[in-house]
């Protein structure tokens, strides 16, 4: 049904009919985002994917900027971020939003993925669009990984030559593609450079899967909280003004959080090594990554093998490309699931504990605890998924949304 | 509908809460038997500004003892200008400092420092700030303050924490292998620092009368720190008010419009 979209709306201003009739920008906007029926029933977790929008849009502004100031040169990296943030103009305000930025961007994205596994959203007919998904929160990380090496500090350097030797633990081919990496043998002025220009690349191309993400949803439309699928007019309300509104709200909301943040707590995500000039002679005590990379990181050391441990790494996000064929439930939404409802709140702590377990040192009690935290994340996907649909009884399901609807507003 | 925001709102908050746990944990980690003290700062909380006369005081604790080994190579003289100080007056500091530089034909000369320059380093390289200081180069202030966990407070409490060597529990010179030539520091990570004790009582002379205390000069030379490792805080905060207060007001209206188109659907 969300692929009819009705006869094609009639403009009554002559310039725009006059471009729709050669270029359809209109009409196409008028259909996705305007009339796009969509179901009547999301709470707020639908807002994510509007917020991570706006995230992203913002992360480009401010970046764009940033790098009209900004030298990729080891030599003046360092000194070229702090003159950004000391002498041009308003030039503090862009970096601080910039690099709370991307934490924030990874808070809406963490949330947007939580709420597409609650709600059963990488179901058929929406595996493809869950994939992507999946495909933009890689570049994300790729674009975040190396963003966090531009300034040049010493959690910019040591992270790099962390994260970049893992690559070495592949057997033969590894070291060489490491160098092949740097540019050369070492992180240095080379790896700098290319990783500057990747960092601006790539939010491009996650503009461009992002795309592809809009579309895949707009064939079969959004899934909902009750994850059973529109059945006529009286279960979907017009995007436009219910969900521009809703979705707007929630947006400024988001950005009072962040901005809290922004303003008031600039550094707070950050680690203080990284306002230490890279040195490669004197490595940091403890090596950590940004936050929102920290689950992964508890996994890759969870693995005594170094092999291992970048295996179990990819694997921890390769696992989520093939979710929609491990979960064997027909039923999406996690309220008519009574026992997965509980483990997916259970994975939410584990990899909550993960990301503790990622920012200490691996010693004491955190090791066992960040290896029982990486079992239990395959174990959730690929053992417990599998079984949990054969032998799980959903509870029975609402005949449709407005019906579940308007029975609860009574 | 109701419960669906009750669920939402606590598993968003269980996230965050999550996450900035994890950050906070990440800058927290290092064991220390002694916890850094926590003192009152001018500029901690929303609406926090530099104390201009501590951060004075604090330049005069730097000119005249800290910059002896430790560059601040990102700031130059005009930004004293920002702490209060008029035009004349940073003049009149700097009016002794000699700066390198190039004469029109090419050579080397020494000449006075103009508010345009870079603060003066001490050394005119890193390998001679480390040859002459044990080997290891005196860190660069610039960014001193943000640059270590703990913040002013760790800055503070390293400037304040020395023991004497003779005032140590033997378990202590045992644990940390101190001789007698080593300084320890109680909060410098593994104890044994180079500096040797930088401040004391009346190490420096304050023009404004203030009793030039160990303590007082720490603090001062910490405010000045902390104001030039961060010299726009004041604006961003204010900048801040603004902005979530405008976003504040913003969302009231949202969610009254967002009611009101909402209300023929409930």
């Amino acid at each position: 049904m969300a692929t009819s979209h009705g006869t094609p709306p009639v403009f009554n201003n002559k310039v725009i009919a006059w471009i729709d009739h050669r270029l359809p920008v209109f009409s196409y906007l008028e259909k996705e985002y305007h009339t796009f029926p969509t179901p009547r029933n999301f709470n707020y977790f639908w807002n994510f994917g509007a917020i991570a929008t706006v995230m992203l849009v913002l992360m480009i502004a401010t970046g764009v900027v940033l790098a009209t100031n900004y030298q990729p040169n080891v030599l003046m990296a360092f000194d070229a971020v702090e003159r950004i943030d000391r002498d041009v103009p308003q030039g503090w305000l862009i970096r601080d939003l910039h690099m709370n930025g991307a934490s924030f961007f990874f808070i809406a994205v963490y949330i947007h993925i939580f709420r597409g596994l609650y709600y059963g959203s990488y179901k058929a007919p929406r595996e493809l669009l869950w994939i992507l998904g999946v495909v933009i929160f890689l570049l994300m990380m790729a674009t975040a990984f190396m963003g966090y090496v531009l300034p040049w500090g010493q959690m910019s350097f040591w992270g790099a030559t962390v994260i970049t030797n893992l690559f070495s633990a592949i057997p033969v081919i590894g070291q060489s593609i490491v160098d092949w990496l740097w540019g050369g043998f070492s992180v240095d002025n080379a790896t700098l450079n290319r990783f500057f220009a990747f960092h601006y690349l790539l939010p491009f191309v996650i503009v461009a899967v992002v795309a592809l993400h809009v579309v895949a949803l707009h064939i079969h439309g959004s899934n909902n909280p009750l994850g059973i699928d529109p059945k006529g007019p009286q279960d979907t309300v017009p995007f436009h003004p219910y969900y521009t509104m809703k979705d707007g709200f929630g947006v400024v909301v988001f950005l009072i959080i962040y901005a809290g943040f922004a303003f008031f707590a600039p550094d707070y995500m950050g680690h203080p090594d990284n306002y230490i000039p890279a040195n490669p002679l004197v490595t940091p005590e403890h090596i950590v990554p940004e936050w929102y990379f920290l689950p992964f990181y508890a996994i890759l050391r969870a693995v005594p093998d170094k092999l291992g441990g970048v295996i179990a790494m990819f694997g921890a996000i390769g696992v989520l490309f093939i979710l929609p064929w491990l979960d064997t439930s027909r039923v999406r939404s996690a309220t008519f699931r009574p026992i997965y409802k509980w483990f997916v709140l259970l994975l939410v702590v584990d990899v909550i504990v993960l990301g503790f377990c990622g920012a200490h040192p691996p010693e004491g009690f955190w090791v066992p605890l960040a290896q029982i935290g990486t079992i239990y994340y395959f174990f959730h996907f690929l053992i417990l998924l599998p079984i949990l649909g054969k032998i799980e009884r959903p509870l029975p399901l609402p005949p449709s949304i407005a019906d579940a609807v308007l029975k609860k507003a009574g | 509908m109701r419960k669906y925001y009750v669920s939402a709102a606590v598993a968003a908050a269980a996230l965050c809460a999550g996450a900035l746990g994890v950050a906070a944990e990440s800058v927290s980690n290092f064991d220390n038997e002694y916890a850094l003290p926590t003192r009152e700062w001018h500029f901690q909380g929303p609406f926090g500004t530099y104390d201009r006369a501590a951060a004075q005081r604090g330049y005069q604790v730097y000119a005249e003892v800290c910059s002896a080994c430790h560059s601040m190579s990102l700031l130059y003289y005009r930004n004293l200008m920002e702490l209060g100080l008029t035009e004349n007056q940073v003049k009149d500091l700097i009016k002794d400092i000699q700066v390198p530089d190039l004469s029109d034909d090419g050579q080397p000369i020494d000449r006075p420092a103009k508010l345009s320059d870079h603060f003066k380093k001490p050394f005119p390289n890193a390998l001679a700030a480390a040859a002459a200081n044990n080997g290891k180069a005196p860190p660069d202030l610039s960014v001193i303050v943000k640059a270590r966990a703990g913040g002013p407070n760790y800055i503070y409490g390293l400037l304040t924490g020395y023991v004497p060597y003779d005032e140590l529990k033997p378990e202590q010179i045992k644990a940390f292998d101190v001789s007698k030539d080593d300084n320890f520091n109680k909060y410098f990570p593994g104890h044994k620092i180079g500096m040797a004790p930088p401040l004391s009582d009346d190490k420096v002379q304050y023009a404004d009368g203030t009793k030039a205390t160990l303590d007082q000069e720490a603090h001062d030379v910490t405010e000045f720190l902390a104001w030039a490792s961060e010299p726009h805080m004041e604006d961003r905060k204010r900048t801040g008010i603004r902005v979530i207060l405008f976003l504040l007001a913003l969302a009231g209206m949202m969610y009254a419009v967002k009611r009101a188109v909402w209300s023929d659907k409930h």
